[in-house]
């Protein structure tokens, strides 16, 4: 026996339901996943008049039991108690859209029928109020059935008569989660008609936000908008950054040279400064990218702009066999690919998620970032090449195009040999513009801060010590290097064959071994191996960037980047894959493609660059 | 009669009503998405914006809701002129 009970919390998508969510569970939130399927399971502690507490769960939006794309199966199988990790629901709360009442209440009378004690909150009553339609709770609640509570989410109003109405529902009522069948006809009728009679007055449909439509969807000016918004948000990720990174790599540094002062300078010491600190250090440096990237993206979110955006990119991604649906995602893979490939989840048709899941890893995650940055500022001169244009932002705008065109590419191709099928549509529903609120903004940021952080904390952690373990074990004979004698050393050797053709010399072949697990331990790595070998020579404090200066070719350097550019370096990526598309075949394919492209454009780069004689 | 008049040839900001939908012509997923966003017989329609250049697809106010859509779907609506 649960002694909490479990409410769900039910909607069409734009209905509002996270504000409302957060609002009933403020800040103390737990994210997680369903087990097998990598739809986000968030839930909160909600409590009853009584005190007693409840657990509400929020449910991916959904227009109805009949799912059509597999974010709303799980939806779907949550209510019906057949999802793997979730009991069944003792009761609903149905957020219902006041502004569009004839619509959502499609889905929520077949949400009633299920025979859940049931809720409805009927959200935004405000905004209803000023398109001038007045709305009765009462003759709601009479024709429904079930208790109606007026809300407004976005201003905290109806938390406790939302609290009131669930507990006298949920206490009194046992639980149901049967599905009737529902004729898709008469369900628009029956709700059209309950709309109608809770309809008290009405002025014609009028178009409050129209204006900023008409500007952001202007043939001329929309997409120069579009543009614009871009710019600024990548420009962002490295202007705003600066401060925020150069204050934690201040705060590394004297890390370091504490823990190299308290501790006696013996291998556990290597181990804490040179493998611990160092390598996750590398990584925690870039924390403010990630953030300002999700931060431009949770606001598009939830402004409403990220349909608009969608919406102008459509034929562009149809010119390659995909629709607007698929920019969300590959937007989202700009921060890191597996938030893209779960979002791939709101696109209906297989095909066109297939191929968005395998072309999701070609967008320049921030994982690149760190990797991009240390190449770049050790071998491309920070000279102009017009006013207000530097080589180095140059460069590192042609490796995101890279990456862009890499996917537009190879989405063709893939659309026409195995993903291939009908053309696919593009259908979506265009919510209301809406002022973000700082509160489910801030709250979105926290929660990717510390997935981001247990990240690091994990497997970027794991694979530093072993690396670090690898590269210090078996210790040196006098005389020896501690890279020869090391096992990584020997591992990198029979390596080396393989990537020797495309311009990598043996400390690359070392570093990407352990950058399989996340391409940013690749700085991490070579940061290690260089200090760790440094220890032979007179030890120089010199930064990673002046040794590679020192090291390597500027062709190898190029090749370098342009491997990044393509090859699948992340296992959680891989792992997600194989979730999403249940199986290996998928990963599988991803890895060998992603890995033949990167070996490829890595070795023309280097024969290319050597014959030009850079 | 062939004059009925097609939701995707409805000229921008014009107010009709949907008189029929050819819904086997789109198949039941597709019939399912778009009941599901509102679309149905004597649902009133006003298409509003075009996408930029192949002015495809065509962002609508259907009932209270606004809607994309491309125009091969559109094509499947019969409409009536308010």
């Amino acid at each position: 026996m649960n002694p909490m009970p479990l409410v769900a919390v039910v909607g069409n998508p734009n209905a509002g339901k996270s504000a409302l969510f957060n609002m009933l569970t403020g800040a103390r939130q737990k994210v997680g996943n369903y087990p097998g399927v990598t739809v986000e399971r968030k839930s909160g502690r909600f409590t009853f008049p009584d005190g007693r507490p409840v657990e509400l769960v929020d449910l991916p939006g959904a227009y109805s039991l009949e799912p059509s794309s597999p974010d709303e199966a799980v939806t779907r199988d949550v209510l019906l108690g057949h999802q793997a990790g979730e009991r069944l629901p003792d009761g609903l709360l149905i957020v219902l859209d006041a502004t569009n009442l004839d619509n959502h209440l499609r889905f929520a009378l077949q949400l009633i029928d299920l025979g859940h004690p049931t809720v409805v909150a009927l959200n935004m009553v405000d905004l209803a109020r000023r398109d001038g339609l007045e709305i009765s709770p009462e003759r709601l609640s009479q024709a429904l059935g079930v208790p109606v509570v007026e809300t407004v989410a976005v201003r905290r109003i109806g938390k406790d008569a939302i609290s009131e109405a669930l507990g006298g529902e949920v206490l009194n009522r046992p639980a149901g989660g049967r599905a009737g069948p529902h004729d898709p006809r008469a369900l628009s009728t029956r709700a059209r008609a309950i709309a109608a009679t809770a309809t008290l007055s009405q002025l014609p449909t009028r178009d409050a936000a129209g204006w900023l439509d008409r500007i952001a969807l202007h043939p001329l000016a929309g997409p120069l908008i579009f543009a614009g918004i871009m710019f600024l948000m990548f420009q962002a990720v490295f202007a705003w950054s600066e401060a925020p990174v150069a204050l934690i790599e201040s705060g590394l540094l004297w890390l370091q040279a504490s823990a190299s002062s308290l501790l006696p300078d013996n291998l556990l010491r290597s181990l804490a400064v040179d493998g611990i600190l160092g390598g996750v250090g590398a990584v925690v440096v870039f924390l403010p990218q990630i953030l300002i990237l999700f931060f431009f993206i949770l606001l598009l979110e939830a402004s409403g702009y990220m349909v608009r955006a969608a919406f102008l990119m459509d034929r562009l991604m149809a010119r390659v066999g995909l629709s607007g649906h698929a920019f969300i995602p590959l937007l989202s893979s700009f921060a890191c690919a597996i938030p893209g490939i779960m979002a791939t989840r709101t696109i209906a048709d297989p095909k066109d998620r297939l191929t968005t899941i395998l072309i999701a890893p070609l967008m320049t995650c921030s994982a690149r970032l760190p990797v991009y940055a240390v190449i770049i500022a050790a071998f491309i001169p920070a000279r102009a090449v017009a006013p207000g244009v530097g080589l180095q932002g140059l460069v590192l705008f042609g490796l995101y195009a890279m990456g862009i065109l890499g996917a537009m590419g190879a989405a063709l191709v893939l659309r026409r040999t195995v993903a291939r099928g009908a053309k696919t549509g593009f259908m979506m529903e265009m919510p209301k513009y809406q002022l973000p609120r700082v509160r489910d903004i801030a709250l979105g940021l926290w929660q990717r801060a510390t997935i981001f952080l247990k990240r690091a904390g994990g497997i970027i952690l794991v694979s530093t010590i072993v690396l670090w373990a690898l590269l210090s074990f078996p210790q040196p004979r006098p005389g020896q290097s501690a890279l020869d004698s090391s096992i990584a050393g020997k591992l990198a050797t029979g390596l080396g064959v393989i990537v020797e053709p495309i311009g990598f010399n043996r400390e690359i072949a070392l570093a990407l071994i352990p950058a399989m697990a996340a391409r940013e331990v690749a700085v991490s790595a070579l940061a290690t191996v260089y200090s760790i070998e440094a220890k032979d020579e007179a030890r120089q404090e010199r930064g990673l960037i002046e040794r590679l200066r020192g090291r390597w070719p500027l062709p190898t350097a190029l090749a370098f980047l342009m491997w990044f550019v393509f090859a699948p370096q992340c296992l959680s990526t891989v792992a997600v894959t194989r979730r999403e598309t249940n199986g290996w075949k998928w990963p599988g394919f991803m890895l060998a493609y992603l890995f033949g492209l990167a070996y490829l454009a890595a070795g023309a780069t280097f024969w290319l660059a050597t014959w030009a004689g850079l | 009669m062939n004059t009925a008049l097609r939701l995707d040839m409805l000229p921008m900001r014009t107010n009709a009503t949907i008189s029929a939908i050819d819904w086997l012509a789109l198949g039941t997923a597709d019939e399912r998405r778009l009941r599901n966003l509102g679309f149905d017989d004597g649902v009133a329609v006003e298409p509003l914006h075009a996408a930029p250049v192949s002015r495809d697809p065509i962002a609508m106010r259907v009932g209270r809701m606004t809607v994309a859509i491309r125009r091969a779907h559109a094509r499947a609506m019969t409409v009536e002129p308010a």
